[in-house]
């Protein structure tokens, strides 16, 4: 089938989707977006986790085909041109990514939270994230990313 | 396969008559697993998140099932403060954005998180089909491993549960906050005006299950109207009620025995925290106890 999708702002559009593949196929596969990664396939690990509409959910577990009409938002789509946002910078400076496999998931929850959420407490930071899964850090420097993003907005 | 998308619920149902093989996805939290991991390859998928009347909710409460977890908890948490909380230990962020309450029905899990509050807050399912619509208490939904009351041309439209009409809790055991399966959980909602109380338990039967003798034990036992402290004699005798009513198994997540233990204690003390509540309702102090 054929779905067309709004991605970062520019209307796409990709064919011959399997009618039960999942937007993090399409977005990877056909649409040359690896940014979102694929790990667990099953909700658990975030890394995948874009916005759908402005609402931050892991594209594993949407069927291509119900993004269609819709708009999404990746890691990529964060940037504006060379200047990286500030979620992402601060998760540079604080040594928040070592293999960086679980960081475009974790960027994009960061910043979801970040705009509802100004001047988040730890514990809503740690709430926020509790669908990220990272394996290098402990958490500890990603946390500490998220409190500088947070002080500089 | 086909990925059907209907945009109107008569549509949607027309859709399932003619295509009773098609599965229904909404949040896709459970489907989409099933896919990814090649374990289920339906004919058909039927996109339910195009239709706005699934997705609304009105006073009383009918609520759309396809209305997601993060909606009921931010918005609805005054009126169902027991389906909120248990919403808040369904998966993470990212799954309360996507996942509903109607799909947590559609899978009928044993272990889904909403189960023993609909079960304890008497909710009631609408489904329909082209034939009709069917009004099914809870406790008449679940009815076996993974099974539900649905006939295969029909859709899960709405639950309808009242505003709480008393305090409400839910415990849930796993291994951590985020992301668990509930190893078992319990759910009790008082309904001070009957003299009366909904007790239910998920993860420990092969369905979801009320806990009957415990609701009548709490309903001859206690004066609903004018509240006395409770004693300790009620709550262990109401943890043995609830855990005697589950009939669990031996799996990865916990052993049988550790299930029945920790029903009890979950029973127990959320008993005591609604009771609490009541106590300081009836006394003008409106305090919320801890545990």
């Amino acid at each position: 089938m054929r779905v067309n999708v709004t991605v970062n702002g520019e209307q796409r559009q990709a064919d011959d989707v399997w009618e039960g593949e999942s937007l993090l196929f399409m977005l990877r596969e056909r649409l040359g977006l690896p940014g979102s990664k694929n790990a667990c396939e099953q909700g658990e690990c975030g890394s995948c986790t874009v916005y759908l509409d402005d609402v931050p959910v892991c594209a594993c577990l949407v069927a291509a085909g119900q993004a269609h009409d819709r708009s999404v938002r990746t890691v990529e789509g964060l940037a504006d041109g060379d200047r990286l946002d500030p979620v992402q910078e601060a998760f540079v400076e604080a040594g928040a990514v070592q293999c960086g496999f679980c960081t475009p998931g974790l960027v994009v929850a960061a910043h979801d939270l970040l705009n509802r959420v100004p001047s988040p407490s730890d514990p809503e930071i740690r709430e926020a994230l509790a669908g990220n899964l990272c394996r290098c850090t402990g958490y500890e420097k990603i946390l500490d990313a998220v409190r500088l993003a947070a002080s500089r907005r | 396969m086909d990925f059907l998308r209907p945009e109107t619920l008569a549509e949607a149902l027309e859709l399932k008559a003619a295509r009773p093989d098609a599965v229904p996805i909404a949040g896709g939290t459970d489907v989409m697993v099933e896919l990814n991991f090649d374990h289920r390859r339906p004919a058909a998928l039927l996109d339910l998140t195009r239709i706005p009347e699934l997705r609304e909710w009105s006073d009383g409460l009918r609520i759309g099932s396809g209305v997601p977890y993060v909606r009921i908890i931010d918005e609805l948490g005054a009126q169902l403060p027991g389906l909120a909380m248990a919403s808040r230990t369904v998966g993470s962020p990212q799954i309360r954005n996507r996942g509903t309450v109607g799909g947590n029905l559609g899978a009928a899990s044993p272990a889904g998180d909403t189960h023993p509050v609909l079960l304890a807050s008497d909710a009631v399912i609408e489904v329909a089909s082209v034939r009709g619509t069917r009004m099914i208490p809870a406790d008449e939904f679940y009815v076996g491993v993974k099974r539900n009351a649905l006939e295969p041309d029909e859709l899960i439209v709405a639950v309808h549960l009242a505003p709480a009409k008393g305090p409400q809790q839910f415990s849930k055991v796993g291994t951590r906050n985020a992301m668990v399966i509930a190893v078992c959980s319990f759910a009790i909602s008082l309904f001070p005006e009957e003299n009366r109380a909904g007790a239910a338990v998920g993860s420990a039967a092969p369905t979801p299950r009320r806990a009957v003798d415990a609701e009548e034990f709490l309903a001859s036992t206690l004066d609903f109207a004018s509240p006395k402290p409770l004693l300790d004699s009620v709550k262990r005798e109401f943890g043995e009620l609830v855990s005697r009513a589950a009939s669990p198994i031996d799996d990865v997540r916990g052993s049988a025995a550790y299930r029945k233990h920790a029903l009890a204690v979950m029973a127990r003390r959320t008993l005591g925290w609604a009771w609490q509540e009541l106590l300081g309702q009836k006394n003008g102090g409106g305090e919320h106890a801890c545990a």
